[in-house]
C-alpha cells in the first residue's frame, strides 16, 4: 500500500504483487493494441459514447480523440511497467506526475477487471468472494475478485497518499 | 498457465481479432507520442426551427458524469479537483451528486470545450458525455 514520504508516494511491493501488477498492466496494453475490439464491454467502458443519442456525432468525435485516448491509456499502463522491476519485490518511489499516471492506470485496470466481473452498484464484494470460495477456492473468479479488491485498496491508498501531501 | 485475468475469453486466443496485426505490443508501452493539442471539432450547427426562440447562449453545452459502480469516490473527487480546479468541498459535492442522483453536470460552456473536458475525463476513466442542457 502507498504512503506519503515528503514529496513522494512510496510503496513496498512483494515479488507476487510486482508480478500481478505487471500482468494486469500488460493485459490492459494488449486490450488497447492488437486486442482492440469496439464490441468488447471493457473497451466500451474505457471509450464511452460521448453523445449516446447521436451515433454520428460520437463517431465524428472519436475520429479526433480515439487515437489520443488510446495513447494516453497505453502510456498510463506503461508508467506502471516502467517503474516496476521485471521480477522480484521492489520499493518504489513516485513523484507527483508518476503518482497521477499510476492512479489513472490503476483505475483503467479496475474498470477492465470490474467490467469483466460485472460489478454493479449493489455488488457486495465480500459476499461474492465468499460465495466463489465456497464453490471452488481455486477458481479463476476467486483470483479475479481478490485481485479486484486488492487493486481497490491500492488505488485508495495512492489517492490518499497523493492528496494528503 | 498464464490465462489473463482481464482477457476476454480466458485461455482462448481465438476471439476473432482478424485484421489486427499482432504488432509490437511492448513497443507501444514505452512509445510516447509528443503531446499534440486536442483537435477541435467544428460543430455542425443543426438548424432546428423549434430552438430559434431560445437564444443559443441560454442553452449551453454541458459535460455530464454518470454514476459508475467501479470508480472510487475518493478518486472521482480527486479527478474533479484536478481537472476543473474545484475546491475539495465542491468536488466532493459533485461526486456525491453523481453517486446519489446517477449523474451530475460538471462543466458547461462551448461545445468544443465540453468535448475537451469529456476527453480528459475519459482519460481518467470517468464516464462522461456531452449534451445540450
Amino acid at each position: 500500500m502507498f504512503r506519503r514520504d515528503g514529496e513522494h508516494c512510496t510503496a513496498r511491493f512483494s515479488a507476487e504483487e510486482v508480478k500481478v501488477l505487471r500482468q494486469v498492466a500488460t493485459e490492459v496494453v494488449a486490450l488497447l493494441t492488437d486486442g482492440f475490439d469496439r464490441a468488447d464491454p471493457v473497451v466500451e467502458r474505457l471509450f464511452p459514447d460521448v453523445y449516446p443519442d447521436d451515433p454520428e456525432a460520437t463517431s465524428d468525435y472519436r475520429q479526433f480523440t480515439d487515437g489520443e485516448l488510446k495513447t494516453a491509456k497505453i502510456d498510463q499502463a506503461g508508467a506502471i511497467l516502467a517503474i516496476l522491476p521485471s521480477s522480484g519485490g521492489a520499493d518504489i518511489v513516485l513523484d507527483e506526475e508518476s503518482s497521477e499516471a499510476w492512479l489513472r492506470a490503476l483505475n483503467d485496470v479496475r474498470l477492465a477487471l470490474g467490467t469483466r466481473l460485472e460489478v454493479r452498484d449493489d455488488t457486495d464484494l465480500e459476499a461474492e468472494l465468499d460465495d466463489a470460495v465456497l464453490h471452488d477456492p481455486t477458481s479463476a473468479r476467486v483470483g479475479q475478485l481478490s485481485l479486484y479488491a486488492y487493486l481497490g485498496y491500492l488505488q485508495e491508498s495512492l489517492v490518499e497518499a497523493l492528496t494528503t501531501g | 498457465m498464464s490465462a489473463g485475468v482481464i482477457a476476454r475469453t480466458p485461455a482462448a486466443t481465438s476471439s476473432g481479432v482478424s485484421a489486427a496485426t499482432p504488432a509490437a505490443t511492448s513497443a507501444g508501452v514505452v512509445a510516447k507520442t509528443p503531446a499534440a493539442p486536442l483537435p477541435v471539432e467544428t460543430p455542425e450547427v443543426a438548424e432546428a426551427p423549434d430552438i430559434e426562440d431560445v437564444p443559443e447562449i441560454d442553452r449551453p453545452w454541458v459535460t455530464v458524469v454518470w454514476n459508475d459502480p467501479i470508480n472510487l469516490m475518493s478518486y472521482v473527487t480527486w479527478v474533479f479537483q484536478k481537472l476543473f480546479g474545484y475546491s475539495k468541498d465542491k468536488a466532493e459535492q459533485l461526486m456525491l451528486d453523481v453517486h446519489h442522483k446517477g449523474r451530475a453536470v460538471v462543466s458547461s460552456g462551448a461545445r468544443e470545450r465540453m468535448e475537451f473536458d469529456a476527453s480528459r475525463l475519459h482519460e481518467h476513466g470517468l464516464w462522461a458525455t456531452v449534451t445540450r442542457e
